[in-house]
């Protein structure tokens, strides 16, 4: 079937399976910094936007996308980039296998709400397993990116 | 892994019902379930064109679309000052707020899971689906009937004054619930619901009828049917009776003789939040 | 130090923060074949028949092999990464005809694509004869169900092994007489402990893409922490030299030890030797469940011999290791459980370590962060916490008595010295950092819950003394950047950054002038691999003597071009000065006229390899709050002190114990793993729970270093030593918390609540 879908702001058009699912099309168009962590929905590795929305990819079929918009880390590299330098600094990317998924769900996490708390982070941040960084330098580079923001972002 | 050959996004209601009407199509929702398995399916149908995701409230009730996420449940507000947060309550743990928006009520609700936490939280606030043929029916029918080829299109809760608690035991915070209690005091009765027991879960209504039958201490009733709060040994014997009333099984997260004991300390905190 | 001890950012950092495709699955090209694995559903049987036809008419499916492709009696195989000859036994063939757990391969296909691969495997149809099974490992020993019948069986080393008992390993030792000791101690604690096969769970499952290179080789690109053993396990699997084999890793995605195993290469690149064609295999993350190499589930038994006044006398430990149904790291890991836990107590005048490791019919086992000596510090430690209860102590102070010291000879740790210690300060650190005497060893919080303090200390190693390997090539490039080559592997640790900062430190350079290469067997000086806590202290004295070296021969050329005397000229990073005339030329210059005319090489190799293995310490306290009606148990806070040496990067070795600490508490409360009917249930990540960020408080890391003199800059290890503490700390915590002692883990809220309900009865 054919599926036409706005993918890191460029119209996609593409002849797919009818039961592809999201992370196998985005994939397929290049966007690798989508993983696959698990096959029930529990590790966070796959988080795309879907109009704006953070979702697993791995759960949603790509025909469902249909018309609609689709976002991932190579559509966001300078905020990935601004916010993954906070990360960086704590050493806190490890194996940097769940960052993609992570740094999606963060930046999904400032956007709606800008000044979280720490047990909001870490609310928000649930569904993001990480198993080498124990989330506590993580967390230090949530803390310290926002700081920074709150001080108009100025290095 | 899962197959199928068509996808369809049906363009209404009716498309759909007559599609799913076919044994080898299926309807989703959010598709979590359904990838999980190893089905060939002919047609997937999808609602998400219809409409759907939206939660309507008016004077009366909230009509709540198959295809609304956990997580629209989860951040409404009219539906959370209603039901005092705990709707809010029962989704949050649920995985991640990824998952929680692609989840959708209607998946959850239809598939009537053991471990669904939504079904537990409908079913003690007294709530309705509606059946694109079979009608508005209540949650506690719809919980018990054989699943069928009729579409789910949304579910209905009557606003009454009341308030609402939901409790939950879990292994890890984002895990299945080992189990689940909610409570609601609606109209001077008391819905009390058990849900991941580790079967789906089951509605304990308390009032005038069943009072004598449960053994319930004296004073709980007219605790509940004028309004005051309920007292801590009161809770302890809801608690009691709610342990003594309902089965509950072993599974991989927990033992019956676990859950035994969950169900009195979660149903005394429920009541006791009321 | 300007580089050495400083927290600089690792050098893959932001690739990795932005997604950039640098694993297994993005560089593998787009014509791969697919592979996947046919598996028993039975945990012991023998495939009477197996029908392929249909499946390999299946469109788009390229090849199917069975046991009929594999000589069965040809030699046999461990997939474990250790330096050759292997302790662990040489027991598997790449598919065989006898399968000995439910998972165990029985078919490989190869196709276009998933859906036809997936297709062919429902086609194939296989004709079981059912064997018994040995599912309990405290009946394996001497069983009449033997797991490894067969003849090719075999031990490289003198083990203990012995199939015909399903024994993969046996092993005695001790130092005086435990039981004249025992007998004159004031008391005597007898426990049992039972630990789980826990999985490593790294976030990238198992995955390899092989093809065939320009000169016919076979090219395998995986995941692993072990390129040159993978390539002497592939070449010996396969029959082929291992001049035709060349193994390459990419970014890990996390290993923790699971990727000490080659566990899946011999699949794909049986697959590609074959066909000749490029194909990859990536495990599911329910294969990487139940088909991989977790932690050997065991059974410690303890008796520690102690005085009224606190002094540990005696440890006696005997331990049983369920090793599974192959030998993977079974004799190797079973022994850290003595000998990296009675050390701690370097007061004792006895001790004695008896060992089995055993068959069974359940999935295998294979290396994880802590390699037994988790198991065995869970269970000595908290013997010594039970210990410290039973005598009305608090267990700081009898730690304070009992604990080793530096200078100490450690006769349980092979009779090394313990020539850097600072575990008197990590536990006064420790007790200062959790505020021990104002929670010791509970408050009641007034609302149903309960807040208990616990502490555990540990040890492990650096490296395997005079086994582990490490080298480094270090050369010059245009205008005097350097390249390191390794043949480590940094799998998200951060060895490749580490690696360049000792070099850094000793070339007085900056860090962007060392870029890093590794590994890869065609390209890496040899090295053992990244396991056995032993990159860091091994490799990295590689490195510094290789960087040493480097600045010898660019004193060399440098004094060739001004004209003077090697000895009389320096180098002070930036140029070679001669001390005489105080002319200079700088580092790039040097590297430009070494392009021209030169034949001094501006490259150095060093191959290193210690001796001894100075052990890392820590401290760890937990602070716990147990609902008592629930039994939820919420790890508060957890304050660690560690002695890793000198820490090279202070960041990335606090996130390695933050890490290790958050998995080793995951170990201790919500990680199991059962089986029914051989089959593990916790099959995916919505079963096995690992902990997520809302499942721990916070994890607070200081360093109380000592300084080893054999490491690079005083470094010892920090991998795995980081895992070791929670097990025993939360256990006594959760113990303080509720008065209950829990040998078995994972400790659940379900077996708090029914122990409080069994001890009231």
């Amino acid at each position: 079937m054919l599926l036409s879908l706005t993918l890191n702001e460029k119209k996609v058009q593409a002849e797919i399976a009818p039961d592809m699912l999201l992370i196998d099309f985005v994939r397929s168009q290049g966007c690798l910094s989508v993983k696959r962590g698990c096959e029930t929905s529990n590790c966070g590795l796959c988080t795309v936007f879907l109009d704006g929305k953070p979702v697993l990819s791995c759960s949603v079929p790509a025909a469902r996308a249909d018309g609609h918009c689709v976002t991932t880390l190579e559509g966001l590299q300078e905020e990935a980039k601004e916010f993954g330098a906070f990360i960086a600094d704590q050493g806190a990317e490890q194996c940097g296998f769940c960052n993609p998924g992570f740094v999606m769900n963060a930046l999904a996490l400032f956007r709606e709400n800008p000044d979280p708390d720490e047990e909001e982070i870490r609310e928000y941040l649930a569904g993001n397993l990480c198993r080498c960084s124990g989330y506590e330098g993580q967390l230090r580079g949530i803390q310290k990116f926002l700081e920074w923001k709150k001080k108009g972002g100025a290095s | 892994m899962f197959t199928c050959k068509e996808y369809k996004k049906a363009a209404t209601l009716e498309e759909a019902w007559q599609l799913n009407q076919k044994r080898s199509n299926l309807l989703i929702g959010g598709m979590l379930w359904v990838k999980m398995g190893h089905r060939s399916v002919g047609t997937v149908i999808d609602l998400s064109d219809l409409g759907l995701d939206t939660i309507e409230e008016t004077e009366e009730e909230f009509r709540i679309g198959c295809m609304v996420t956990l997580r629209q449940l989860e951040k409404h507000e009219g539906l959370n000052a209603y039901t005092n947060g705990a709707i809010c309550e029962s989704v949050r743990h649920i995985v991640g707020v990824q998952f929680r928006n692609t989840a959708t009520v209607g998946g959850s609700i239809f598939g009537r899971f053991g471990f669904s936490d939504v079904l537990t939280m409908m079913l003690a606030l007294d709530s309705y689906v509606e059946l694109y043929k079979g009608g508005v029916i209540p949650m506690s029918e719809f919980v018990s009937r054989k699943r069928d080829r009729d579409i789910l299109v949304r579910i209905i809760i009557r606003k009454r004054p009341g308030s609402f608690a939901y409790q939950s035991m879990r292994n890890t915070k984002t895990d299945f619930p080992v189990l689940a209690v909610a409570a609601g005091r609606i109209d001077g009765r008391l819905f009390i619901s058990i849900g991941a027991r580790p079967m789906r879960a089951v509605q304990l209504v308390t009032d005038a009828k069943n009072a004598a039958d449960a053994g319930l201490p004296d004073g709980v009733l007219e605790t509940i049917s004028e309004g005051g709060k309920i007292t801590p040994e009161q809770a302890k014997a809801l608690g009691e009776y709610a342990a003594g009333a309902v089965a509950v099984g072993t599974n991989l997260r927990a033992s019956a003789e676990y859950r035994q004991e969950l169900i009195r300390v979660l149903v005394k905190r429920a009541c006791l939040a009321l | 130090m300007r580089t050495v001890n400083q927290p600089i950012r690792k050098k893959d950092a932001m690739q990795l923060l932005t997604g950039q495709p640098v694993y297994v699955n993005d560089v593998a090209p787009d014509n791969c074949l697919i592979v996947k694995l046919l598996r028993s559903p039975h945990p012991n049987a023998w495939v009477e028949e197996i029908r392929t036809d249909a499946a390999k008419k299946v469109p788009g499916i390229e090849a199917v092999f069975t046991w009929q492709d594999v000589p069965q009696d040809g030699p046999r195989f461990t997939l474990a990464g250790q330096t050759y000859p292997e302790p662990s036994p040489q027991d598997r063939l790449v598919l065989d005809r006898h399968v000995r757990f439910v998972g165990d391969p029985v078919a490989i296909v190869a196709g276009r694509d998933e859906k036809c691969v997936d297709r062919a495997l429902r086609m194939i149809k296989v004709k079981y004869q059912v064997l018994d099974a040995v599912l309990d490992f405290r009946t394996a020993k001497d069983n009449p169900i033997l797991v490894h019948p067969e003849d090719n069986w075999e031990a490289l080393c003198p083990v203990g092994a012995d199939n015909k008992r399903n024994l993969c390993a046996h092993d005695e030792c001790g130092e005086g007489d435990v039981e004249a000791v025992l007998a004159d101690c004031d008391v005597v604690l007898d426990r049992t402990f039972h630990t789980k096969a826990n999985q490593q769970a790294m976030m990238e499952t198992f995955r390899t893409f092989c093809s065939i290179d320009t000169y016919g080789r076979l090219h395998i690109v995986s995941s692993t922490q072990i390129v040159f053993h993978c390539r002497r396990i592939v070449a010996k699997a396969l029959g082929i030299p291992k001049s035709k084999v060349r193994v390459e890793k990419t970014r890990i995605g996390g290993g923790f030890g699971a990727k000490q195993t080659a566990v899946i290469e011999i699949y794909p690149a049986f697959v590609t030797w074959k066909t000749k064609k490029p194909c990859k295999l990536i495990y599911s993350r329910k294969e990487t469940q139940t088909a991989s190499s977790p932690r050997h589930e065991m059974e410690l038994h303890v008796r520690l011999g102690a005085m009224k006044d606190g002094r540990i006398r005696a440890i006696d430990l005997y331990t049983l290791s369920n090793t599974g149904a192959y030998g993977e790291h079974g004799p190797t890991t079973v022994g850290l459980t003595g000998h990296k836990s009675i050390p701690l107590y370097g007061k004792t005048e006895a001790f004695r370590f008896i060992s089995d490791v055993v068959y069974t019919n359940e999935m295998s086992a294979g290396a994880y962060r802590g390699y037994g000596a988790t198991q065995g510090l869970f269970a000595v430690e908290t013997t010594v916490n039970e210990l410290a209860q039973l005598l009305d102590m608090d267990p700081i102070v009898l730690r304070e008595q009992n604990i080793i010291h530096e200078g100490d000879v450690m006769p349980a740790y092979y009779g090394e010295v313990n020539t850097s210690c600072a575990l008197d300060r990590c536990i006064a650190r420790v007790k200062e950092m959790i505020g021990w005497d104002d929670k010791y060893p509970c408050r009641d919080m007034g609302n149903g819950k309960v807040r208990g303090v616990g502490i555990g200390l540990a040890m492990q190693g650096s490296g395997i003394s005079g086994v582990d390997v490490g080298s480094a090539a270090l050369k010059v490039n245009d205008e005097g950047f350097y390249t390191l080559r390794i043949g480590a592997a940094d799998m998200g640790t951060g060895c490749d950054t580490i690696l360049a900062q000792i070099a850094a430190e000793v070339l007085e350079c900056e860090m962007d002038d060392v870029t890093v290469f590794g590994a890869d067997t065609d390209a890496s000086p040899y090295d053992s691999g990244s396991y056995a806590s032993s990159t860091t202290y091994v490799t990295g004295k590689a490195v510094e003597q290789a960087a040493l070296e480097l600045r010898d021969k660019i004193c060399t050329l440098g004094a060739r071009l001004l004209g003077c005397d090697a000895d009389s000229v320096i180098f002070d990073g930036t140029s070679v000065i001669c001390e005489k005339t105080g002319q200079s030329i700088s580092r790039k210059e040097i590297a430009t006229a070494s392009q021209c005319g030169n034949t001094i090489a501006l490259e150095a190799t060093r191959t290193h390899s210690s001796k001894t293995s100075p052990p890392p310490f820590m401290a760890g306290a937990a602070e716990v709050e147990v609902d008592l009606e629930t039994g939820a148990v919420e790890v508060i806070q957890y304050a660690a002190a560690v002695d890793c040496g000198t820490p090279v990067n202070p960041n990335l070795a606090r996130v390695q114990a933050e890490g290790g600490i958050l998995q080793g508490i995951g170990m201790t409360l919500t990680e199991d793993i059962t089986y029914k009917n051989g089959r593990v249930l916790e099959n995916s990540l919505m079963q096995y729970k690992i902990p997520t960020r809302q499942d721990i408080g916070h994890i607070q890391v200081e360093f109380e270093s000592s300084y080893e003199d054999l490491g690079p800059f005083g470094a010892k290890s920090i991998g795995e030593v980081v895992i070791n503490t929670p097990l025993p700390a939360v256990t006594a915590a959760v113990h303080n918390a509720t008065g209950l002692w829990f040998r078995e883990l994972p400790i659940t809220p379900e077996k708090i609540v029914l122990g409080r309900l069994h001890q009231q009865e």
